[in-house]
């Protein structure tokens, strides 16, 4: 356990000082400023104002940045790592497997979740200050929902480093995922299938698998709880989960996918050449 | 101590280690040497239980890979290539110390005998360092410590002279000790260095040859060389030696006894411009002396 924590300190340590953390760290600490400096805590959509409305917008910006960012970060560092003899090196000491993977999972889902989440607490407070009310509800849920979304790439981020053997597959990898869940948000592909006569619960089905589209329903449940948004899709939703359940389902099933896709990179990790 | 039984690995289609079967024991310093792509890195990888091999490959009878923690333990490596760690150098020493059971004060003790002392350097980071400097920490994380086998990948190229002598008799003090591995392409870098040449060839052991074991590795040459005229290229490359000259001909300094082929073939390149040469090893005449008495 011990060996477990020193190799997440050392991620920790490592990934501070690279640039893609500065970029990742200005990219959301910019978005929460950008946000708060063209004042919209002060705009009003759906009835929802104030720091509700400053969440929602993060919360949907994020969507759109964390997985990529997510991604491609963790398979870049982690392959470029192993191609520039960082692995070679640092796995010649006497540390085992499973506590240096883990480790490495766990450092770096710290590094990549706490900016997210500071820069959304920074937002909140800066508000607080100014007088608004803070929607602690809405806040928690929030917080769970991007831990659940950023745990998920990391996850996949991790079986895809395990897997290619050089950063550039890695990351095109990594790319061609992500454009893949993307093209799989229901306003797309979705809507294809249905018109070319698919069977509507094959496509509710994608919906249901893709972690983009869980994690964006699970958002907008908060202010359009009948999911009037997604059509006929929300009767579906409603029907089998309800609120609650689906609410449930959005927090543990993107950290079931990650904790899956992490746990067969370890499998293949520990089997494999390791530089 | 090390023993390789028919280790065949393949990547793909290639198969860069074809059967080895070698078996070093304590004591055994050995020369790892061949042209680039022969197998040494691949080989050494395999004894660190870093790549996946067919055959067997054991440690004090253990499988590296099976059993990491209790064989690498007893492992000290030095990479050929530093590795691009941004994290500081304090941090990484005190990893390196954690994970290995070790007293981050020996390898600290060691990095100043090599001319690295910590306090100038604790914060930085490790990948912002000189090529020497990272070559000399990693040494000593690798020697300060309770090392039974040492893994080392030209170890030496980035040192300046000082450093390379204290190396040196940091290997000697290990010397009965410990198993050494030192892979290098050159076999003149390395050969003072060790009482045995394994070459490898296409992934096959070329040659296996147990070699005079005559240099002390902490020995020292006071060295004085004289020169027809004064030269300026020969100026620059002896004063990388450490050698001073009050008038551009007479030159004198040290040279690591292990070192001394090295230093010949720096020599051997203004052979023209040599009038005198001598070479005297430190203590030598006393310890003749000693022998003669009796």
């Amino acid at each position: 356990m011990r060996h477990l924590w020193l190799t997440a300190f050392t991620d920790i340590l490592e990934s501070v000082r690279a640039k893609w953390f500065l970029v990742y760290t200005v990219v959301f600490g910019g978005l929460v400023a950008l946000l708060l400096v063209f004042g919209i805590t002060e705009s009003r959509i759906m009835g929802f104002s104030g720091l509700s409305r400053l969440l929602l917008t993060y919360i949907q910006l994020s969507m759109a940045i964390l997985p990529v960012f997510v991604l491609i970060s963790t398979v870049r560092s982690l392959a470029g790592d192993r191609e520039a003899g960082v692995f070679e090196y640092l796995l010649s000491l006497p540390i085992g497997l499973a506590a240096w993977y883990w480790g490495k999972l766990l450092g770096r889902f710290l590094v990549v979740f706490l900016p997210v989440l500071l820069a959304m607490g920074a937002g909140v407070a800066w508000g607080a200050l100014r007088g608004a009310e803070v929607p602690w509800q809405l806040l928690a849920y929030y917080s769970g929902l991007l831990m659940s979304l950023a745990w998920c790439f990391l996850g996949i981020g991790m079986l895809i480093s395990t897997l290619a053997r050089s950063s550039d597959v890695a990351q095109g990898g990594a790319f061609v995922l992500w454009l893949i869940l993307l093209l799989f948000l229901d306003l797309i592909l979705l809507g294809v299938m249905i018109r070319e006569a698919l069977p509507p619960s094959v496509a509710v089905g994608f919906a249901l698998a893709n972690p983009l589209q869980v994690f964006r329903t699970a958002s907008m449940m908060l202010f359009d709880p009948q999911l009037v948004l997604l059509g006929p899709t929300a009767y579906v939703i409603l029907d089998n989960f309800g609120q609650a359940g689906y609410i449930l389902y959005a927090l543990t099933y993107p950290l079931a996918i990650g904790t899956f896709c992490a746990a067969i990179g370890y499998a293949l990790f520990r089997r494999s050449d390791l530089p | 101590m090390i023993r390789f039984e028919k280790v065949i690995k393949r990547f793909g289609r290639q198969q860069v280690l074809k059967g080895i079967d070698l078996t070093i024991e304590r004591g055994h310093r050995v020369a790892l040497v061949g042209s680039n792509g022969a197998g040494k890195t691949t080989l050494i990888r395999c004894l660190l239980g870093e790549y996946i091999c067919a055959g067997r490959v054991s440690v004090n009878g253990l499988d590296p890979r099976q059993h990491r923690s209790e064989v690498l333990i007893r492992v000290g490596f030095v990479p050929q290539l530093p590795p691009p760690l941004k994290m500081p150098v304090g941090q990484l020493m005190r990893f390196a110390a954690d994970v290995c059971q070790a007293d981050m004060g020996r390898m600290v003790d060691v990095a100043a005998r090599l001319g690295l002392t910590l306090e100038g350097f604790r914060h930085q980071p490790f990948v912002k360092l000189s090529g020497g400097q990272k070559q000399k920490l990693l040494i000593a994380i690798a020697l300060g410590r309770d090392s039974e086998l040492l893994v080392l990948d030209e170890p030496a190229a980035n040192l300046d002279p000082d450093a390379r002598h204290v190396f040196f008799s940091l290997l000697a003090e290990k010397q009965g000790t410990a198993a050494m591995l030192v892979s290098s392409h050159r076999l003149d870098e390395v050969a003072p260095l060790v009482n045995r040449v394994v070459e490898l060839d296409q992934g096959r052991v070329a040659l296996d040859d147990h070699v005079a074991d005559l240099v002390d590795l902490d020995s020292r040459l006071r060295c004085s060389v004289r020169l027809l005229r004064p030269e300026p290229a020969f100026a620059r490359a002896i004063a990388d030696w450490g050698f001073s000259s009050d008038d551009g001909l007479r030159w004198q300094g040290l040279v690591a006894g292990p070192d001394r082929l090295r230093f010949l073939g720096v020599l051997s390149r203004y052979a023209a411009l040599l009038a005198h040469i001598s070479m005297d090893e430190e203590g030598a005449r006393d310890r003749l002396q000693e022998a003669a008495n009796g």
